[in-house]
């Protein structure tokens, strides 16, 4: 056991945990913090993507002693005073999700993406969406929420 | 899934990851993880102790250094795709770190760890191959024809960790993978690197292990095009056969790979 600190969405925390335990352990069952989910055990599905330290990881392929001391945003981090983020919105706005278990895992590669400019074409985002498997929506709806999110936050970013 | 019981220690230099190597019943390197923790997951691996390398800053680098690029054994897959050094001097080699595993897996793994993980299916191998390249540990230098020895094997030996690898900058290279349509691994990738002296082929996913093929090189060092190499029959003996593609297939998809490879490099 060792005590593990990082900070989770702006506040920090720490928990003594086995040197073994999953980062998406830690931030499910330590942190309570459940929006990342767990899909295949296998680190193919991309149900647990999260940020840490600004880039998009698979939280079920790194162990938390890890991202000690490190920023690490998820899900639940995303909405800013009762506001969803833009992609969260666009995602409700062009249904990209029917039953949802994916969908967080999905937002966080999808702002990864647009972060690195790499949402470009409905051709690009589903090269980027690789690791991210959905296996309701056909990923066409998926797809247009990205575009459509990617779209909102150029132009937001030219309107200030 | 939840791994063995193991203990987690941080390395804040090489000599520091020497020293806890040491000091270990059977300690593995964790470089980017992208393998080794999804292996320790599944219970396949079971190593007393990880050594974690993959925030050592002396590991982390990409610089020319003269004729050659070193990249440090730390670098993960993304630097190396985004990197302007990387795009000036063997822009193939971005082209190819872009087309490992997915942005997740990229932002992890490690020049370093897919080296010494030596995957039959890697792409990193067949780069470091074709270009000839040097890997340097902690002790020595190792040749790239001298340091993938069979599937999921390598000349390193116990305590020596990968440090960076010098790549000699080639004059044209290109890197075509044929993917399983499902994992998107390579059941077939061709790097093909020309220097002034010659050219180099090397071929990854078709077998056991990374390996050149000296016929084509021969025929590209006398004609760089397509053409020259599009009689030579890729051998299926000691090609890996699976419910994705039998030995035979991937013969053929080596010899396709190659030429796409070669008309990509010259173009």
């Amino acid at each position: 056991m060792s005590v593990v600190s990082m900070t989770v969405n702006g506040k920090k925390v720490s928990a003594d945990v086995e040197d073994r335990t999953l980062l998406v352990y830690y931030l499910r069952e330590n942190l309570r913090l459940t929006g990342t989910h767990i899909g295949c055990d296998t680190s193919q599905c991309g149900a647990c993507v999260v940020h840490l330290n600004g880039k998009a990881v698979k939280s079920c392929t790194i162990f938390a002693a890890q991202a000690a001391d490190a920023e690490v945003t998820t899900i639940e981090g995303l909405a800013r005073d009762g506001r969803l983020h833009p992609v969260q919105d666009a995602f409700r706005d062009n249904h990209g999700l029917q039953c949802g278990f994916c969908t967080p895992g999905m937002i966080m590669t999808a702002i990864d993406m647009i972060r690195r400019g790499k949402a470009t074409d409905r051709d690009s985002i589903r090269h980027e969406l690789e690791g991210n498997i959905c296996r309701c929506t056909g990923y066409h709806n998926i797809v247009s929420a990205i575009e459509d999110a990617s779209r909102r936050m150029a132009m937001a970013e030219a309107a200030e | 899934m939840i791994p063995y019981a193991f203990n987690y220690k941080k390395a804040k230099s090489v000599a520091e990851a020497e020293a806890l190597l040491k000091d270990a019943a059977e300690a593995k390197l964790l470089a980017g993880g992208q393998t080794l923790i999804a292996t320790m997951k599944m219970r396949l691996a079971s190593p007393s102790d990880l050594i974690d390398i993959s925030q050592i800053p002396e590991l982390q680098f990409i610089r020319k250094d003269g004729a050659a690029l070193v990249i440090g054994a730390a670098t993960r897959h993304a630097d190396v795709a985004e990197s302007k050094e990387v795009e000036n001097t063997i822009p193939a080699l971005g082209a190819l770190a872009q087309m490992i595993g997915d942005p997740a897996v990229r932002h992890m793994g490690t020049i370093g760890g897919s080296l010494a993980n030596n995957d039959p299916a890697a792409d990193y191998p067949a780069a470091v191959l074709a270009l000839g390249a040097t890997i340097r540990t902690n002790r020595r230098s190792i040749a790239a024809d001298d340091f993938f020895t069979g599937m999921f094997s390598t000349a390193l030996k116990d305590g020596e960790i990968i440090t960076e690898v010098s790549i000699p900058i080639p004059e044209r290279a290109a890197y075509e993978k044929f993917r399983n349509p499902a994992s998107r691994y390579a059941m077939a990738g061709v790097f093909i690197a020309k220097t002034k002296e010659r050219v180099r082929v090397a071929v990854t996913g078709s077998g056991p292990c990374v390996f050149r093929h000296p016929e084509m090189e021969a025929a590209l060092t006398r004609n760089f095009s397509p053409e020259a190499i599009k009689d030579i029959a890729v051998d299926a003996n000691n090609l890996n056969s699976d419910i994705h593609a039998s030995a035979e297939y991937r013969a053929h998809l080596t010899g396709v790979m190659a030429r796409r490879a070669v008309q990509s490099a010259a173009a």
